[in-house]
Formats: structure tokens, C-alpha cells, sequence
């Protein structure tokens, strides 16, 4: 029963992967820099979407603190690119504030390699550090996601306040080359499309490989029923925090990406909203599949970009009427949509199931 | 006396448990043998299930202990710890991982290395899943394998519990009401399971179908109001005044009170 036998289902997966990888490589010869640029943007909120999809659709644990994770990330990067781009002298922000001479733990940033390293390490460490202190103290649920949030608040609220040593509310821009060649460079541009493509599918495999792992089975097992995972002999706590601080990396992987396409890094990107839409998109592409999680991430930055240049006026009010149609009529998001439409039949003899594994993630987290 | 202790598997000695001042349990004594099946029976509220609870670490004594094979003190383990020692618990409703398919629910139940790498580098080897399979058609669940669990029915549900607990290869297995609101049939099944489990374990069953106790030739140990009230065959129990006047009594008013509900 766990042949890999290629039925027509497989089949229409298989294709669908070749045509979005496809796409995906071939999008520079149809898109302008302009497009390219956002299209890389959105590449890299995806893998923030892949990231939450693990802790929220597949273990049921939600952050709505994801926003810190990627603001790590991105000001990991940030600060490489500004020592650059200042040329061995203070960076300008700083000269304003008054300081003399580089903090000390800027200097290592001047390092390419320290400041991935960092961008990555440090968003999982943090995501460790707090779910050592919450998930082995059984603190879940709603509890755990205004944690999260208070997360958000003590984060902003530091970087904001220590203006001389990250930029304060501008956070840090003003940034000109990476190794040397200009980041607004097309060649520049296409590259560092061509790495998020790449990085993207990349961090598609490795969740892919995490779900469908025993580790995979697992994390739904806590999702289902954390004290039954607990009396088979499963430490829930280690689980989580894993998953948590894997989820962390990702969205600090994808900070760092989004300063090297957007150019800036403040606080009000790592802010509540900016979290909280995170979440947004793995919830209307469908929560508890990796596609799903992406796709939602694209498309619907496509869509609030498309919206606020054609109704600059009204286009709130479509995303919010998006998200309305989203939450009431498809509760298993787009991707549920797509899946109830192409496997009707299979759909018909689950009906049971669907009813029973969709409840409200808070609500069940509550519960739980 | 020296003699039985050695060859207990799991000995509770003066367990007391309270709920906010109320003794749910209260100096309790019991003493399970390797290989012995007990029934634990007693009226409503009479601490079965806390006992239960308490083995399996849900529920922390405020005194007394747990000795675990006459060395391993594992009232103050956590659960994950005491299920890794060889501690199975069964609950009294179902719990089984709903969205996961039958296959799935056994093979994270399957003893094994329950560490996050080993787990992430875990592969289904042709061993693994003949146990799987063996066990799944002594379950009687081989033809839905691929069955997501929350569409099982009740018995089904509680027959996979079982399956997962027996791969989990515990040394003693503790269950909760099995039968609960099973068909006469599918009680008949799993007592036929039960035999099958016994032979090779030490098994605590909390049982109210005095029926279904009947069927097994066994110790039964008669728990009332936190308190252990007689322990003996089936036939030395429903002997006794005492057991009867509280515990039989009683039992036909429960009946009367459930019929009507």
C-alpha cells in the first residue's frame, strides 16, 4: 500500500510541479524588471508561507509572531550590505546618532558568510529559546499565540528604541552593491531572482521531505492528539520546538531575500500586521499543504499589487472581500477549491473525514 | 511476602491522590505480577481510573509511590518517560490520531527510536511493515489500512487503540473501560483480543460489565471510595458483603439511572 504507483493523480501533481518550476525559471523572459522584482518579493514570502504551513497546517501550533523571524533575517542581511555599502567608514545612521566608532557586534556582519549564517541561526535560536520555555510547560493554543505577539511588540519596541545601533523607526537602508556589483544592476536583478527560485524550491523539498518523514507523522500526531503522542512515548516539546525553530530559519531565509530585492528593512515590516498577514496567506492557499502555503503567499501579494494599481482607492476593500469569500466558503482554502473540483468522487466518499478534520485551528488549539 | 515482591512487575504502595482537598484516592495498595490480567472494578467515583492515571504519570500522587519491576520508581517520570519504560495506557474513549490513516496511526505507535532525528530519518523497512500488517489483521482492520481513523466506527476505533498499544510492545498495559459502548459483538471480539493480549502481558483492565469480567478466569480488585474494599477471584468477591452492599448494591441503581438517561 506505500507502492509508489504512478496513478492519474500523480500524474496531474507531477505536471504541476514541471509547469510552476517551468514558469518559475522562465518568468525573466516575460516579465519586466519592475514585475520580476515584486515576483521575486513574493518567491520570498513564500518560503515565510512554507515555514508557517509546518508549525500552523501540520502541527497546529499558530504564530502570529513570524514577522520577528523575518525581520532577524532580513536585518542579519541588512547589516552586511550597509557596512558595504558605507565602505569601512561609520555607517550614516550611526554618524547621526552620534557614535563614535562600530558596536561590537556589527563587526562581524562584515563577513558575507557571518551574516547568512546569522540571518539564519539566529531567528531558530530565538525560536528554540522561546519554545523551550512554552511548549515544555505545555503553554499552547491561544496562549501561545499572544506570546507570540508579545514577541512581535518587545521586538519592535527594542529595535525602534536603540536608533544609534539599528536605525530606529527607518531601519536600515541606503544600501549599493552586493560583492561589489550594483544591487539595482538587471544582471544583478535576474540572479538574485534566479537564487530565490532556487532557495524557494529548495525550502519546498526540505518541508516536503519533513511532512512526508516519520518526523511528519509525528508532528500530526501532537497536532491531533498532543497527550495521546505523549502515552505512545512521544516527547511533544522537542517536536515542537524543532519544528518551530526549523519554521524560524525559514523566515529568516526569507528576510534576507526580501532586503536584497526591497532594499530597506525597518521595523514596521516586522511588525504585527506584516505577521499577522503571513498568516493570512497560508490560510486562503490552504492551510496543511505545502502548495497550498506557497501558492497562497503569491498570489495574494499578486493580487493586493494588481488591486492598489488599479483601484487605489477601493483595493482594501477587495482584499477584505477576499478574505471574507476565503474564510466562509472555503475553509480548506484555495487549494481545497482546486482538490474538490478535480476529485469530486474522491471527495464524495470523505465527506466524514472533511467534516471532522476541519475544525477552527484556535478553537481547537483551545481545546487542546 | 519477600517472594511476591520480587516477581512484581508494578507495585503502588500507600497511593494518595487529592483534588483540591478531596482524596480521590487514598492509600492505596496494589500489586500486579508479570504476566497477570487484573480487573479493577468498583462503583462510580471509587478512584479506578485515578489509579490508572497515576501509573501512567498523568496524575502526580500526593504521597505514596509507583515502583515499576521492583527498581524504577516512576511516580515523579514524566509520561513520555514511563510509556518509554513500558507503560501502555488505553483511555476510556478512543483516542486515536483521527486524520491519520490506520497504517499511519500504528506505525508512529510502533516501538521505536522516538527521537526527532531518528525520526526524521526513519524508513519503512520490510520488517516494519509486516509487523504493521500482522498486526492489523489480528485488529481485524486490514482491509481499511488506507482509512483515514476518524471514519472508523466506535469498536474499530477502540480495537486500533488497542493494535497501536500492543506495537508499542509494552510490558504492562493498562486499560480503561475497553467494552464501553461497544455492540455484544464487537464486546465478544475484543474480549477474544483481551485473551490474545494477556498471554503475553501484564494487563490492568477497569471494567463496569460485570458480564464481560466473568468471561476471564482472574484476580479482580474491588476499589471503593479511594480505597482498596477486597481483592480475590470473581466468585470470593461477589461473595462478600461488603462488595455487594456497596458495590453491587449500587451497581443495579447505576443501571437503573443509565437505562433511563
Amino acid at each position: 500500500m506505500q507502492l509508489r504507483t504512478l496513478t492519474p493523480q500523480r500524474i496531474y501533481i507531477l505536471i504541476g510541479y514541471a509547469v510552476a518550476a517551468t514558469a518559475l525559471f522562465c518568468a525573466p523572459l516575460y516579465l519586466n524588471d519592475f514585475r520580476l522584482n515584486l515576483l521575486a518579493k513574493f518567491l520570498a514570502f513564500a518560503i515565510v508561507a512554507l515555514g508557517l504551513d509546518l508549525i500552523w497546517g501540520y502541527t497546529g501550533i499558530l504564530s502570529l509572531g513570524h514577522g520577528v523571524f523575518f525581520g532577524l533575517g532580513a536585518y542579519a542581511m541588512a547589516m552586511y550590505l550597509k557596512l558595504e555599502a558605507s565602505g569601512g567608514r561609520l555607517p550614516d545612521f550611526m554618524e547621526w546618532s552620534g557614535l563614535a566608532s562600530l558596536p561590537l557586534f556589527w563587526k562581524p556582519f562584515e563577513s558575507f558568510g557571518f551574516a547568512v549564517a546569522a540571518g539564519l541561526l539566529i531567528p531558530a535560536l530565538l525560536a528554540l529559546f522561546l519554545g523551550y520555555f512554552t511548549f515544555r510547560n505545555r503553554i499552547k493554543g491561544v496562549y501561545f499565540t499572544i506570546l507570540t505577539q508579545a514577541l512581535v511588540i518587545i521586538t519592535t519596541t527594542l529595535f525602534i528604541g536603540q536608533q544609534a545601533l539599528t536605525g530606529g523607526t527607518n531601519g536600515l537602508t541606503g544600501f549599493s552593491t552586493l560583492f561589489g556589483t550594483p544591487l539595482a544592476g538587471e544582471g544583478m536583478k535576474h540572479t538574485l531572482y534566479y537564487v530565490t527560485a532556487v532557495l524557494l524550491i529548495a525550502a519546498f523539498v526540505l518541508c516536503r521531505f519533513i511532512v512526508k518523514s516519520r518526523f511528519g507523522k509525528v508532528l500530526r500526531a501532537v497536532r491531533d492528539g498532543e497527550n495521546r503522542a505523549r502515552f505512545i512515548g512521544y516527547n511533544p516539546a522537542v517536536y515542537q520546538m524543532v519544528v518551530f525553530s526549523i519554521s524560524g530559519a525559514l523566515a529568516g531565509l526569507a528576510g534576507m531575500l526580501f532586503v536584497l530585492h526591497v532594499g530597506i528593512i525597518s521595523p514596521s515590516m516586522m511588525g504585527i500586521v506584516p505577521s499577522i498577514e503571513m498568516v493570512l496567506w497560508v490560510a486562503i492557499g490552504g492551510r496543511g499543504t505545502l502548495v497550498g502555503a506557497a501558492l497562497g503567499a503569491i498570489l495574494m501579494n499578486a493580487a493586493k499589487s494588481v488591486f492598489s494599481e488599479n483601484y487605489p482607492d477601493a483595493w482594501l476593500f477587495f482584499l477584505g472581500l477576499l478574505f471574507v469569500i476565503v474564510v466562509v466558503f472555503l475553509p480548506k482554502g484555495l487549494v481545497g477549491l482546486f482538490s474538490r473540483i478535480t476529485f469530486r468522487k474522491r471527495e464524495e466518499s470523505e465527506e466524514h473525514e472533511a467534516a471532522a478534520a476541519i475544525s477552527h485551528p484556535a478553537v481547537r488549539a483551545g481545546n487542546g | 511476602m519477600k517472594q511476591r515482591q520480587q516477581s512484581a512487575i508494578l507495585q503502588c504502595e500507600q497511593v494518595t491522590v487529592e483534588f483540591d482537598g478531596f482524596k480521590a484516592v487514598q492509600g492505596m495498595n496494589l500489586h500486579l505480577e508479570q504476566g497477570e490480567l487484573r480487573f479493577l472494578i468498583g462503583p462510580n467515583g471509587a478512584g479506578k481510573t485515578t489509579i490508572l492515571d497515576v501509573i501512567c504519570g498523568k496524575v502526580k500522587p500526593a504521597s505514596g509511590k509507583v515502583v515499576f519491576k521492583g527498581e524504577v520508581d516512576i511516580t515523579r517520570k514524566k509520561e513520555h518517560q514511563i510509556a518509554e519504560l513500558g507503560i501502555g495506557r488505553k483511555f476510556q474513549t478512543p483516542s486515536i490520531f483521527p486524520t491519520m490513516t490506520v497504517f499511519e496511526n500504528l506505525e508512529i505507535a510502533m516501538s521505536q527510536n522516538r527521537g526527532v532525528f531518528a525520526a526524521l530519518r526513519a524508513k519503512m523497512t520490510q520488517a516494519d511493515r509486516e509487523r504493521i500488517i500482522a498486526q492489523m489483521v489480528m485488529i481485524g482492520l486490514e482491509r481499511k489500512a488506507d482509512w483515514r481513523a476518524g471514519l472508523l466506527s466506535h469498536g474499530e476505533k477502540q480495537w486500533l487503540e488497542i493494535g497501536m498499544m500492543l506495537l508499542q510492545e509494552p510490558e504492562i498495559l493498562l486499560l480503561d473501560e475497553p467494552v464501553a459502548g461497544m455492540t455484544d459483538k464487537e464486546t465478544d471480539k475484543t474480549g477474544e483480543l483481551l485473551h490474545e493480549i494477556a498471554k503475553s502481558r501484564s494487563v490492568v483492565v477497569v471494567e463496569h460489565d460485570m458480564e464481560f469480567v466473568r468471561n476471564f478466569a482472574s484476580k479482580v480488585t474491588v476499589m471503593h471510595e479511594g480505597k482498596l474494599l477486597k481483592e480475590g477471584s470473581m466468585e470470593e468477591v461477589q461473595g462478600d458483603d461488603r462488595v455487594a452492599e456497596v458495590y453491587l448494591g449500587k451497581r443495579r441503581d447505576a443501571d437503573v439511572s443509565r437505562s433511563t438517561a
